[in-house]
């Protein structure tokens, strides 16, 4: 399935979105989010952004005060799920423009349309920024 | 209370009205939720679309954020989404998608309609609304209703619909196999769009698959191999490679052809993800080429002494996949692999320390580990424990074939007992005594070393080495005949602070104080016995021979194992008194160094320091006869019951030196004699898996639930204590089992349990298998420490071959300072059974979920597309050479899917499996065009015109006539 999860959580450990893509219960998502969060925001700039938790390899990147957390099978390519989350900041960026935790905070449905433009069925299938935010436009246009 | 009324539509808090309450909200965060879920409940009732839409919006927030059930409001959300509003629509099924579970939400079958129409709806956002919706919330229901919906956006003219159409497809041939027949070929057909992003969506499909089972797609391999050389996008490239990393191995002659163009993508991209992936893929899958790999290793290089921690991280990862087949990559690089254990990232730690382990061998295990306990030393206690962990497991591997000087694991064992940090103290504890048990010449360190861990009173403190104390105590006093000093020990066992310990383990300390005691009164009273001797009976004297002569030892080492024949019998009241020199001192070189050593020079055996000793462990003692713990009270009484036996002997010797043959004091003489000879008889290791061997007996039903044992045992009656308490039975079938059949019964192996089980298999035969069967059992295990049979002997042998054969760097023995001690090792002739019953196990797992739907899928998948695909591609004019071949692999593939087929037969598969079979006979038999035919309509009925297949068919005959040797990528 390539990604199983996307996760954005703050500096304090509160998550601003969650992407499940398999079914998880509210009990067992919160104990997955509390687990990765206690490990991977223990790290510091000089670690590798790679940890092993259960049976995912979560590949994870800081921006500022908000950490990406995406929750990958074990064979996925590290490094590629690194670009894809730099991706995905640039998109909301040219987006919302200086994207900060409260925008996505306020415009969580957003963030989501656009993983959904991004990722299908946990593989990556749009790369383009400008097609990942037609819908996004098309709807602010309609309110 | 009713609907909402216009005032609560007017007055709506919107989304961003509730965020910001909540962020000023002072207080607990809940309270203002369950406020606020109340206001949503109302609002969502609303028929204004307009308020429905903003409380399912804000509950949607409260679902993800917060973690607040909404399963309630699922009918809302169906509701909403056949609004025509398409922002109303997105709520709706944003909602849908973030909080319906497939399994339990029972509304879902009421959107089937709804979706239906949006996915054929002529705008684009709303099919690509319901094609996510769609993913997160399909059912087999679903999927099966929608596939025809979904299989005609396949081809839609939209990119990003038929990106997100094939990406889904995947989840639908998991749901609902039969999907696969209907929509392959298609999809197989968008490999050769030319947008590279629907391209990209396709391979991660077949990415996705083939990690399932990837046989069935190496028909497709020209395909990929064409993206590989002519693709320049990463993202695609790092898919299909990841497709040949699975495929590869299945096909060797693929490897050829793959190499050229990964090393030129390796040498070529500046992308480090591509890069990494093609360096994984050199190491997993074309490790003999020996030009790609030194290739990658460059590249791996490059990665570790790059200054980004992640590169780091992964070309660590890379040299570990690389590691057992080519040693030198991690040689080449040891100097970095050492530093990384002192690197700042624990992981980086971690991969380091697994390459580390992997360079051990026979000739620089030492080394490593006094590196290793040195980086313990200095480590968090986190990472010293990783560190422990791995040098207990490298060291333990395959009954510690690294291992030659045992004299110094044992060290090392101990040495790690005492890092502050440790807290490996099970494993520790299992090896000590898993060492004591295999390896005899490792016993007399053992007992050094659990003597210093004994007396060493700062290992109280710490709770994770109880468990090694508890090993130390019981090797103490399973070997104690090695001890330089037993008083000491029985002082150090008993000492107050023991009371530090939890009661299990100080039941061991004061079990092990027993044998020490037991041991050390027998030795003073026979050395008396042989001083005094002159006057005395001829059983005493026996007794006294071997063990309190040193000097009769040293001539005659060669006498034990001839009085071991009459040894066969394992009980000790009627066997000949020399037995229990025999076992205690069936390490001659040890023994007698002993002997010697305590009968000239160390701690001569006076009565004082024996009534001391006594003393000592009344006044310890005493106070725990009576403790709540049953196994304290038991073990300790029992020890009181023994000082008081030797206060009475004693006493006897003292005061009637000369008058041995009193009646009372021979008895309490030869009950110490026999308690010392019962704990000098030798413990085996015993197989891990020995439990799983003993057979179910057929028409046996093991129940899970035992209420019923009740009737069971109300029937058996007086049979119970016998057929039930194992027990029991072995302590009271002792003497006349023992004295009657056993001697006669010479195949039966010298210890006591197996024969006394034999004994009673034979009067409750019938509750046992046929002895035949119960020999090929009982076969399995010889006992692991009769040295003495031949049998076993050869078994030593065979067990060094095996070693020399098995270890890493096969170096001469001849070089080293002294030989490897032998390792017992348990007869391993599980083989057929366990592994049997893996496999078994694996199935039922597999097969339950996954393979249930997606490997017998797959069989089905292949065989529709390899018609399919052969449809395409003669299609394809210039493509008749490919197309030979290709369906020349398929007679192969097919018959290797036929196999799998068969595997997994199931109701569901039955009309598959005759599929299959008439597939192996289109290969087998050409002229059987017609029927094919036939059968080809009745699966393809859905789609695929007449003409395409008739000419498919010609390229099939074709292949099967031409005898071609098939190469993927001409």
């Amino acid at each position: 399935m390539g990604i199983r999860f996307i996760l954005m959580v703050n500096k304090q450990g509160q998550t601003r979105l969650a992407q499940y893509y398999e079914y998880l219960t509210l009990e067992e998502r919160r104990a997955l989010e509390g687990e990765i969060v206690r490990k991977c925001l223990a790290r510091n700039e000089q670690q590798c952004s790679f940890v092993e938790h259960r049976n995912y390899k979560i590949v994870y990147r800081r921006y500022a005060s908000l950490f990406f957390l995406v929750g990958v099978d074990n064979d996925e390519n590290e490094l590629a799920i690194l670009e894809f989350i730099h991706l995905l900041v640039e998109t909301m960026d040219r987006h919302f423009g200086n994207v900060c935790e409260l925008d996505i905070m306020f415009h969580l449905e957003k963030a989501h349309f656009m993983l959904e433009e991004m990722v299908m069925n946990g593989c990556i299938v749009e790369t383009s920024k400008a097609n990942i935010l037609t819908p996004i436009q098309l709807m602010d246009k309609a309110s | 209370m009713s609907g909402p009324t216009l005032l609560d539509s007017l007055f709506q808090r919107s989304l961003e009205d509730l965020i910001k309450g909540l962020r000023l909200y002072v207080g607990d965060e809940s309270t203002f939720i369950s406020k606020s879920l109340d206001e949503i409940r109302r609002e969502i009732k609303s028929t204004d679309p307009q308020t429905k839409s903003i409380a399912l919006q804000k509950l949607t927030y409260l679902h993800s954020i917060h973690g607040v059930d909404m399963s309630w409001a699922s009918f809302h959300a169906i509701e909403l989404s056949s609004s025509h509003s398409l922002n109303f629509k997105r709520v709706a099924y944003l909602a849908a998608s973030l909080s319906f579970d497939p399994s339990t939400t029972d509304v879902i079958l009421l959107l089937t309609n709804q979706l239906r129409k949006d996915l054929q709806s002529p705008n684009s956002h709303e099919v690509s609304l319901a094609l996510n919706a769609l993913y997160f919330i399909a059912t087999p229901d679903l999927a099966r209703d929608l596939t025809p919906e979904v299989f005609i956006l396949l081809n839609s003219n939209k990119g990003s619909t038929r990106k997100k159409a094939i990406a889904l497809i995947l989840r639908l041939f998991e749901l609902y196999p039969d999907a696969v027949r209907v929509c392959f070929k298609r999809l197989v057909e968008n490999l050769e769009n030319s947008d590279p992003g629907i391209v990209s969506a396709v391979v991660g499909v077949f990415c996705e698959l083939a990690r399932n089972e990837a046989k069935s797609y190496l028909p497709l391999a020209p395909e990929f191999y064409k993206i590989l050389v002519e693709s320049r996008n990463n993202w695609l490239l790092i898919k299909v490679l990841k497709i040949f990393l699975e495929l590869a191995p299945l096909e060797p002659r693929l490897g050829k052809r793959l190499v050229e163009p990964i090393c030129d993508h390796l040498k070529r991209t500046g992308a480090k993800s591509l890069a990494f992936e093609c360096v994984r893929t050199i190491v997993t899958s074309f490790s003999e080429y020996e030009f790609a790999v030194r290739l990658a290793v460059e590249k791996i290089k490059e990665f570790l002494n790059d200054d980004d921690p992640n590169l780091k991280y992964l070309g660590l990862q890379a040299l570990t996949i690389v590691a057992p087949k080519h040693l030198w990559a991690v040689m080449e690089n040891k100097d970095f692999v050492i530093r990384s254990l002192s690197d700042a990232d624990a992981n980086i730690k971690l991969e380091a320390l697994q390459l580390v382990l992997a360079m051990v061998s026979e000739d620089n295990v030492m080394d490593i580990c006094k590196v290793l306990i040195n980086y313990a030393l200095k480590s968090d206690p986190e990472f010293c424990n990783e560190i422990l962990g791995c040098i207990l497991l490298a060291c333990s591997r395959n009954v510690y074939e690294i291992i030659v000087d045992f004299d110094w694991y044992v060290s090392l064992l101990g040495e790690m007992t005492r890092i502050p940090h440790c807290q490996k103290g099970e494993e520790i504890e299992n090896q000590l005594v898993d060492i004591g048990m295999r390896v005899k010449d490792a016993r007399p360190q053992l007992v050094r070393v659990g003597r210093d861990l004994l007396i060493d009173p700062a290992l109280f403190g710490n709770p994770f080495v109880h468990r090694i104390l508890s090993a130390a105590a019981w090797v103490s006093g399973e070997y104690v005949r090695f001890s330089k000093n037993p008083s000491e020990l029985v002082e150090a066992l008993l000492q107050p602070r023991t009371s530090l310990l939890p009661s299990s383990i100080k039941a061991v300390y004061i079990q092990s104080a027993f044998k020490v005691l037991t041991f050390y009164v027998h030795h003073y009273i026979s050395t008396k016995g042989v001083i005094s001797s002159a006057s005395q009976g001829v059983e005493d004297l026996m007794h006294g021979r071997v063990q309190e002569n040193p000097q009769f030892v040293r001539t005659g080492p060669v006498a034990d194992s001839d009085t071991d024949d009459g040894g066969l019998n394992p009980m000790m009241l009627h066997r000949p008194v020399r037995d229990v020199s025999v076992e205690s001192f069936e390490d001659m070189s040890v023994a007698h160094e002993w002997l010697s050593s305590t009968s000239s020079k160390v701690e001569p055996i006076t009565e004082e320091s024996i009534v001391s000793i006594l003393n000592f462990v009344e006044t310890t003692l005493g106070p725990l006869s009576g403790s709540h713990d049953v196994e304290i009270l038991e073990r300790s009484r029992n020890v009181l019951g023994l000082v008081e036996l030797i206060r009475e002997e004693l006493l006897g010797y003292l005061v009637k030196r000369e008058e041995d043959n009193d009646k009372g004091q021979r008895k309490t003489h030869e009950m110490i004699k026999l308690i010392a000879e019962a704990f000098s008889e030798e413990l085996g290791p015993v197989s891990a898996s020995s439990q799983e061997r003993v057979p179910v007996p057929e028409g046996m039903v093991l129940n899970q639930n035992l209420a019923d044992l009740d009737a069971i045992c109300g029937d058996l009656g007086l049979h119970i204590p016998t057929s039930f308490s194992f027990g029991r039975s072995i302590s009271s079938g002792k003497d006349d089992v023992t004295m009657s059949d056993l001697q006669s019964k010479e195949e039966v192996e010298s210890t006591e349990s197996t024969s006394l089980l034999a004994e009673h298999r034979k009067r409750h035969g019938l509750y046992y298998l046929q002895s035949q069967k119960k020999e090929m059992v009982y076969d399995d295990y010889p006992p692991a420490n009769d040295l003495k049979t031949g049998n076993n002997a050869d078994d030593e042998a065979d067990d060094l071959v095996k070693l020399t054969e098995q270890s890493l760097f096969p170096k001469k023995k001849a070089n080293q300072a002294k030989p490897r001690p032998v390792v017992v090792k348990l007869d391993d002739g599980d083989g057929p059974f366990i592994p049997a019953k893996k496999v078994e196990s694996k199935d039922d797992l597999i097969s339950g979920a996954v393979r249930d739907v997606l490997l017998g899928d797959e069989a089905t998948t292949s065989s529709s597309r390899t018609k399919k695909s052969d449809k395409s591609s003669s299609k394809r004019r210039q493509k008749d050479k490919l197309d030979i071949d290709k369906s020349s692999v398929l007679k192969e593939d097919s018959k290797a899917l036929e196999n799998s087929e068969l595997e997994n037969a199931s109701l569901r598969r039955s009309k598959r499996h005759s599929r299959g079979k008439e597939k192996k006979h289109r290969s087998i038999a050409k002229d059987r065009d017609e029927h094919e035919e036939g059968d080809k309509q009745k699966v393809s009925h859905n789609h695929g015109k007449h003409k395409s297949r008739q000419r498919a068919d010609v390229a099939l005959t074709l292949a099967a006539q031409s005898p071609v040797i098939p190469d993927f990528l001409l």
